[in-house]
């Protein structure tokens, strides 16, 4: 479903990752992983078409995303803050992608949008504004409305940043309901190790120092298997120190 | 997700009983006709069953349709069933009808009393006059404290502020005074023709521009420009807890933001006005010489002969009372800002709107004191 090769990324012409090459296979959940600082929002953000790339090439779905005439997007995303719309209600904020993308009359576009508020456990909500929500309910709104025009591929960053357990987890579990119910492929930043066991089918790791991925595969297979220390750092939460002692 | 179109099959009914069939696959774009060809398949039977054996695929918005269907059904005491529908289709039909969004479902909203609405948009009201006294009771601590210790005023601030909001508006500010000395001169040299007094310009100009048009003008100026940009960054402050942050950091925010403000703007807003004075007459100058054919050696004596000390004192004290009038409102405007982006917003276009305001208002009592102290 996305296919990069030899992708260099950053801003201002400075590469801040190198050489990444992977694919995200149609199904799965695929996480970015690193530490603080290593690229992964921004190599999310090169993949949406927001940032352009500095070297190599990218597809989803045989499209590079970005660029040209505005165009029903083949993806939703959720950002890190939400980015719900501060003077849409909910429902406006769902209905926006509806009513601009299809030819869908508004009492159709009503009814799927009070069911796609359900799904993400919203209903009732309708005509609340995004300022009277928690920052769990916003990051479930941001969900519905990356869901509003059902696509196959989603793009979450940090979902669970600045939520409570309970909230993260409620979270993760729609994730997994979207992916396994839906089929919706999803990529994920995240550095939540709960969620990356939880949730994630694959991962990808990024490091700051190394200025490119350091590993690739199974986060558990990662976790219990891998020799590379930065790789066992972060998955064992250790820090140098912690090693030194070791 | 391509439309690949659906078909609804026409009802069976036998007894109290329908049986609807649906076959191909549902997508986004066919939610529409869906929603349209359910209404009028489904009927007002007790019991109906909706066939989807032969639905290959759905999408969100038609599992959604369709659980509106169902909910429908539900609300007006008929039973619904979905049959036979395959693994994915069954899936998704499940996710949503596992919620009822049936309004007939949910607890009725409570519709506010109206004289519970006029006390909420009173105490609101109320509250606001409490934030703004206490506002302005907090400035009052911090300008006593600044005028004991001048040391701990932030003056690095106050000097790049100064910069920002007083060197930086220069440009449109010696735009605006020098149009609005050209079109008083206009104006004034077609009315004085009339009585053969077009001598008088000069005095009518100068004593105009320096005593109201001048301080008015700049005033406005700063206002959209200073005002404007001053709430919406303190409200951004606001907004993004940076304000929170200087308080458990156990800086006032009041001396660490409002008052280098409101010194940086009260001590630009007299220079920018003394610019604009001076150009505004210049282009009344330019328009005696040009148009009226008046030497200006004859303007410069008539204006030196018009205009007191006071006529440009008072209108610079203007100016002076108008850049703290400035900068306070935007101040306060900037940390009443509530809610994200929307918020800031509101608080901008609220800062503009009140400034404003005060600016006429107090140009007015300036009027009348001055009228009244003979200056």
């Amino acid at each position: 479903m996305i296919r990069a090769r030899n992708l260099a990324i950053g801003y201002n012409g400075t590469a801040i990752q190198r050489r990444l090459d992977f694919d995200v296979q149609q199904g799965e959940v695929f996480l970015i992983l690193g530490g603080s600082g290593c690229g992964k929002s921004t190599l999310l953000r090169t993949l949406i078409g927001l940032q352009p790339a500095i070297q190599g090439e990218f597809q989803i779905e045989g499209v590079v995303p970005g660029g040209g005439e505005p165009r029903k997007p083949g993806f939703g995303v959720l950002f890190q803050s939400s980015a719900l719309f501060g003077s849409l209600t909910l429902a406006q904020n769902v209905a926006l992608p509806l009513s601009t993308w299809t030819n869908l009359d508004q009492d159709t576009i009503q009814t799927i949008v009070r069911w796609k508020l359900g799904l993400v456990g919203l209903d009732g909500f309708e005509n609340h504004m995004p300022s009277e929500l928690s920052g769990g309910m916003r990051k479930r709104a941001g969900i519905a409305r990356a869901l509003a025009l059902d696509p196959p591929l989603l793009f979450l960053d940090e979902p669970g940043a600045g939520l409570d357990p309970i909230t993260s987890a409620e979270l993760d579990g729609l994730i997994h309901t979207l992916n396994r119910g839906f089929g919706v492929t999803v990529v994920i930043v995240t550095h939540e190790l709960q969620s990356i066991y939880e949730i994630g089918d694959r991962c990808i790791m990024l490091d700051r120092d190394a200025g490119t991925a350091i590993a690739e595969g199974r986060p558990t297979d990662l976790r219990d298997h891998s020799e590379d220390p930065r790789v066992r750092r972060f998955f064992h939460r250790e820090t140098r120190l912690t090693q030194g002692h070791a | 997700m391509s439309s690949t179109g659906f078909q609804l099959h026409p009802p069976e009914t036998d007894g109290g009983s329908r049986r609807v069939r649906i076959s191909g696959a549902l997508t986004l774009d066919d939610a529409g006709s869906l929603r349209r060809g359910l209404v009028q398949a489904l009927g007002s039977e007790e019991r109906t069953e909706l066939d989807l054996g032969d639905v290959e695929h759905i999408e969100g918005a038609a599992a959604a349709i369709l659980a509106q269907s169902w909910g429908d059904a539900v609300c007006e005491g008929r039973a619904l069933t979905f049959t036979h529908a395959k693994g994915p289709v069954r899936e998704i039909l499940d996710l949503y009808t596992a919620r009822v969004a049936q309004d007939c479902l949910r607890e009725p909203p409570q519709r506010e009393p109206i004289v519970q609405q006029v006390g909420r948009e009173s105490y609101r009201l109320f509250q606001t006059i409490v934030e703004v006294l206490d506002f302005l009771g907090r400035l009052g601590r911090s300008v006593g404290w600044a005028v004991r210790r001048p040391s701990t005023v932030r003056w690095a601030d106050v000097t790049r502020l100064g910069e920002r909001h007083g060197a930086d508006g220069v440009p449109i500010t010696l735009m605006i005074g020098f149009l609005i000395g050209l079109i008083t001169a206009f104006q004034a040299a077609v009315q004085l023709a009339k009585f053969g007094a077009d001598v008088f310009m000069a005095e009518l100009l100068s004593i105009s521009i320096t005593r109201e048009l001048g301080p008015l003008m700049t005033a406005i100026v700063l206002a959209g420009r200073s005002g404007a940009a001053i709430a919406a960054e303190l409200g951004t402050m606001k907004v993004g807890e940076e304000v929170d942050a200087l308080d458990t950091l156990g800086l006032d925010p009041m001396r660490f933001l409002v008052l280098p403000r409101i010194l940086a703007v009260s001590l630009v807003a007299p220079l920018l006005t003394l610019l604009c004075d001076v150009v505004g007459v210049g282009a009344g100058l330019l328009i005696a010489v040009v148009q009226l054919d008046l030497g200006w050696q004859g303007f410069l004596i008539s204006i030196e002969s018009a205009l007191s000390f006071s006529d440009v004192f008072g209108g610079l004290f203007k100016a002076w009372v108008f850049g703290i009038i400035i900068a306070t409102l935007a101040c306060e405007r900037g940390l009443a800002t509530r809610g994200g982006a929307e918020g800031v917003g509101r608080a901008t276009t609220g800062a503009v709107v009140a400034i404003l305001f005060h600016l006429i208002a107090a140009d007015a009592m300036f009027a009348m004191l001055f009228n009244l102290w003979g200056i």
